[in-house]
């Protein structure tokens, strides 16, 4: 039997560092929202969303491609 | 079309049948963890799963011919009469995990069915065991196991970033986050569950010598596909949904878009390096890892162990009842006349039987407050649809598999289930 370990491997990385990377900013933005009045924590909010939305867009590009 | 044969249509409706059950059974992957935590409505998140499946069934355009991923030789074992037994066990072992809730593999009901038939038909040469090993069981182990660790460890974080915010203001943030990537999965699961039927209504106009083995699927077979499939999931599989959303393990927002963002990224990891997992695998493993990862959060093993023993029997249930309806199809027009009647029988038995107990979208998250109901409907349920369908198959006795074996794993757990 062959199992591909590399390709498992990968796909473990990189779901693990995603997926805890994009909960991670996506949390720090809701929560920066949540502050109210903080000028900064706002801005770095939307910059938080901003890296989201490219990701989901990424997720689509390879869903299409 | 003028050359459609009886058996070829007869393929391509079951094909349709198929696909629909695929949609109906996997709109929980998608949508349990939104629909748990009322991201969105019930009936508005199963039409937009159904949507997206609409448009993912449309953007793709490789079509793969080879449906089986080289597990039969589909040169030398495929005639319509196999790909119609194949469909047929497929059918009805999605409609039993359906009505007992629970979430099982499509495509390995569709692997398991197409093995089944072939190893009737053509004999063990057909199949390439290796590859059995390597697609299936492999994927099957690995999947939960990654999503699993995945959306623990999100979980873990999400909740340590907002431990010091206000829950009501960051709801509205979770609300987007879990609608976000329960799309991407609806659009994910459109674009590679419609290929399959597509691939395997191709397969048979190929087989039938209807169209060229090099053409591409014609316009209505997308078509039809992508309707079949986003009927099914608009449906929606709602006894599933209850075991996915509010059986494994109660469901915060915070746990739903930590468990729905790590299954997204694990299917299109998975399906961009080129390690094939089933979304249902990665579903389920990312629920009970969002579960783990939640202080106080709780995980019903026996629940999980259920849904186990079902990934475990997929692919033997849906064999043994492929290759029962290969040997009758392979007799001949009543052969295969016979093989549709009975499993048209053994569908509306089912239907039937659950009509006894509905779960729609007016009770999908009432759950957790009926669970010793759940457990006794789960059993009640897998004893007896096969005894329903018992003729469908008495003739080559592969009533005891779907029938006996999803019992006994269920029964040593149930004082953990009366005592919890």
């Amino acid at each position: 039997m062959n199992i591909d370990w590399a390709a498992l491997g990968s796909v473990l990385g990189v779901s693990l560092a995603v997926t805890v990377g994009l909960v991670g900013v996506f949390t720090l933005g809701i929560v920066g929202l949540s502050k109210e009045g903080a000028v900064a924590a706002r801005t770095g909010a939307y910059a938080a969303f901003a890296v989201c939305a490219a990701a989901v867009a990424y997720g689509i590009y390879i869903i299409v491609a | 079309m003028e050359h459609v044969t009886l058996l070829i249509g007869i393929v391509i409706i079951t094909a349709l049948v198929f696909d629909f059950t695929n949609g109906f059974h996997d709109t929980a992957n998608a949508m349990a963890t939104t629909i748990s935590t009322g991201a969105l409505k019930p009936k508005t998140a199963v039409a937009m799963s159904a949507a997206l499946n609409l448009v993912g069934a449309f953007i793709s355009v490789q079509v793969a011919l080879t449906i089986s991923k080289g597990i039969i030789d589909e040169s030398a074992g495929v005639h319509p009469e196999v790909i119609f037994a194949g469909l047929v066990g497929a059918i009805l072992w999605n409609l039993v995990t359906w009505y007992a809730g629970l979430p099982s593999s499509s495509s390995h009901a569709l692997m398991g069915g197409l093995i089944g038939a072939t190893v009737a038909s053509v004999g063990l040469a057909g199949v390439n065991g290796e590859a059995v090993a390597e697609k299936v069981l492999i994927p099957a182990i690995a999947a939960p196991i990654v999503a699993g660790i995945a959306s623990l460890l999100a979980t873990r974080l999400t909740y340590r970033i907002g431990r010091d915010a206000d829950p009501k203001a960051t709801a509205k943030g979770y609300r987007a986050g879990q609608i976000a990537s329960a799309g991407l999965v609806s659009l994910a699961h459109g674009t590679n569950d419609a290929q399959k039927t597509m691939g395997v209504i191709t397969l048979a106009l190929v087989t039938g010598k209807v169209i060229a083995p090099d053409a591409n699927p014609p316009l209505w077979v997308i078509i039809s596909s992508g309707m079949a499939i986003a009927l099914g999931t608009f449906i929606g599989g709602w006894r599933i949904i209850r075991t996915m959303g509010k059986g494994i393990t109660d469901i915060q927002p915070p746990q739903g878009f930590a468990a729905q963002t790590g299954a997204a990224t694990v299917i299109l990891a998975s399906s961009h390096i080129g390690f094939s997992l089933s979304t249902t695998h990665v579903v389920s493993g990312s629920v009970m890892g969002a579960g783990l990862g939640r202080k106080g959060g709780v995980v019903r093993w026996s629940t999980a162990g259920r849904m186990l023993a079902a990934w475990a029997l997929t692919l033997p249930a849906a064999g043994l009842v492929a290759a029962g309806a290969a040997l009758l199809a392979d007799q001949g027009t009543w052969g295969v006349a016979v093989v549709a009647l009975l499993a048209a029988a053994g569908c509306a038995t089912i239907w039937v039987a659950s009509r006894r107990k509905p779960v729609d979208h007016t009770n999908v998250n009432d759950g957790a407050v009926d669970e010793t109901g759940v457990v006794t409907t789960a059993i009640a349920a897998v004893t007896p649809p096969p005894a329903g369908s018992l003729p469908a198959d008495g003739l080559t006795a592969t009533i005891p598999a779907p029938a006996g074996t999803p019992v006994a794993p269920v029964s040593p757990t149930d004082p953990a289930q009366a005592t919890a």
